[in-house]
């Protein structure tokens, strides 16, 4: 019998009004994999994490958690699947009237029965974990570009999730600190055994990251493939991405 | 060029639907939340919003409505004068003020100062992903961020009317004094009997309606800002308008229905 995934995509469409954004995405994601979504600015990377959290549903096809169907579910079973997967924000979207600790605090003290004490301890526990200790009482606004992106980690595995989504983890940041990100979140999913989706169009971090890459080309997963056969693509659109190279099918436009 | 009134209608239809949708979705919410044994919304917030809407707002509704108060008592005083009615300012403001001005002068500097601060704030934290991330967590945004919010300018509307109906009276009393020479136990006593309970009521009945459409409004405006912070400043700008036009017509509906429905 094969395992449940942790979550799967089965031709997925997704339009706003006359603009097609996802054409047929077909996407499974096993236990403990790290998968980066690789794809063109624009392209739904982030569209397909909004999809898997809920907060949009597909045009048609089926976005699956856990073996249990996203689209169309009730709000409270919603809302006590979403307690389950880990978002990271790009810009982290802190709360900025609230300081780090109240940050993390907040989905242990509104969605938990944990006492004062015990939030306090995890809080410390996941600041820890990505070094910020010491920025616990600091808001939001005193806080560098990485600082806030590792404030975000450390909120998005507040409460052990099974799944943790990285929109753009490291873009905007210089490369020490992108590194200190890739491997806070390599060391986060081996520690805390989460699976991980990570949208990025960074190459260093993305083969640095995943275990498993998929790309993203007009509406469609294109190729889906282990980092190091990723490298060696035959496909052309696989290969102008990873290359960076200006002259190619990307754009010229040219269907999968 | 013959104005075509179908796309305001349109508007107006769509803004009222969805107004009516925020408070359910809000309500709804808020209910599961109570269905779980807890809380609907962090009481600290709740007190935040109280002190920001009730304690921040006495000094402009109070400034404001003596000034309106003493000018109302000044220019109704020469036309009455003439005729020696001048003693019928006391009444006039009295009645004027606790059915009418009052709740319609506060509703309107609410909208400004409030309504205006809701959307502005809610629609930062749209556009910087915030709302994003609260119901990413399954907190629920509209219970965490709209619930405070709304209860607050509801509950606290009634009490901004009181301040505003005392101290138009203030103002009117000494303007009163001075220019007609009415003491101000006089002013108090005769604006006090010409009061009926009933105008007193439909007055603070009236503000708890303008403060719901306040709330609604402004949380509505900044929760659907699109377009960064030029989205957020159009966004409050609509807000405030639509805020200010939607007391005023109620109020006028509510006068007309109330005066058809009690004519006396």
């Amino acid at each position: 019998m094969m395992d449940v995934p942790i979550t799967e995509l089965r031709s997925v469409h997704l339009a706003f009004g006359e603009q097609s954004i996802l054409s047929g995405v077909d996407l499974r994601l096993e236990p403990s994999e790290r998968l980066v979504v690789l794809g063109q600015s624009g392209s739904g990377k982030s569209t397909l994490l909004r999809l898997i959290l809920g907060i949009l549903q597909p045009t048609s096809g089926s976005v699956q958690f856990q073996g249990e169907e996203v689209a169309g579910m009730p709000r409270r079973r919603l809302n006590a699947m979403r307690q389950r997967i880990g978002m990271v924000y790009q810009y982290s979207a802190l709360i900025s009237s609230l300081s780090v600790r109240e940050n993390l605090a907040l989905p242990l003290a509104e969605l938990t029965e944990k006492s004062p004490k015990e939030i306090n301890a995890l809080v410390e526990e996941k600041l820890q974990l990505v070094g910020m200790i010491d920025a616990r009482e600091k808001m939001p606004s005193e806080l560098s570009g990485g600082m806030r992106k590792r404030i975000g980690l450390a909120r998005g595995i507040i409460l052990d999730p099974a799944l943790i989504l990285y929109d753009e983890p490291s873009a905007g940041l210089d490369p020490v600190i992108s590194s200190v990100i890739d491997d806070l979140i390599i060391s986060l999913s081996e520690k805390i055994g989460a699976t991980s989706i990570i949208v990025t169009h960074e190459m260093g971090s993305a083969f640095k990251i995943a275990t498993r890459m998929a790309m993203l080309y007009q509406g469609r997963i294109i190729a889906t493939d282990h980092p190091d056969a990723f490298k060696v693509s035959p496909n052309p659109i696989v290969a102008q991405f990873i290359s960076g190279n200006t002259h190619g099918p990307i754009l010229e436009g040219r269907p999968a | 060029m013959i104005l075509n009134p179908l796309p305001y209608a349109r508007s107006i239809l769509f803004d009222l639907s969805s107004a009516v949708w925020l408070l359910w979705r809000t309500a709804q919410e808020m209910g599961d939340q109570i269905a779980r044994g807890r809380l609907p919304f962090r009481p600290s917030l709740f007190f935040e919003q109280t002190d920001r809407v009730g304690v921040g707002s006495i000094p402009l509704v109070a400034l404001v409505s003596f000034f309106i108060g003493l000018t109302m008592a000044l220019l109704t005083g020469y036309q009455l004068q003439p005729y020696g009615q001048e003693s019928l300012v006391p009444p006039l403001i009295a009645i004027g003020f606790s059915r009418e001005l009052g709740p319609l002068m506060t509703g309107i500097m609410v909208a400004a100062r409030i309504g205006a601060a809701y959307t502005a704030e809610l629609g930062t934290m749209t556009v910087s992903e915030e709302v994003e991330a609260i119901e990413a967590m399954g907190l629920g945004p509209l219970r965490f961020l709209v619930s405070p919010r709304l209860l607050a300018v509801v509950l606290l509307m009634p009490c901004l009317v009181v301040v505003s109906d005392l101290a138009a009276m203030a103002g009117a009393s000494v303007i009163s004094f001075w220019a007609f020479g009415i003491p101000f136990q006089r002013f108090a006593e005769s604006g006090l009997e010409s009061l009926l309970i009933h105008d007193l009521v439909a007055g603070l009945v009236k503000s708890i309606f303008f403060g719901l459409i306040i709330g609604l409004v402004a949380c509505f405006k900044g929760l659907t800002v699109t377009g960064g912070a030029a989205g957020v400043g159009k966004s409050t700008t609509e807000s405030v308008v639509v805020a200010i036009t939607a007391v005023i017509g109620f109020d006028t509906l509510c006068n007309i229905v109330l005066l058809s429905a009690f004519p006396k």
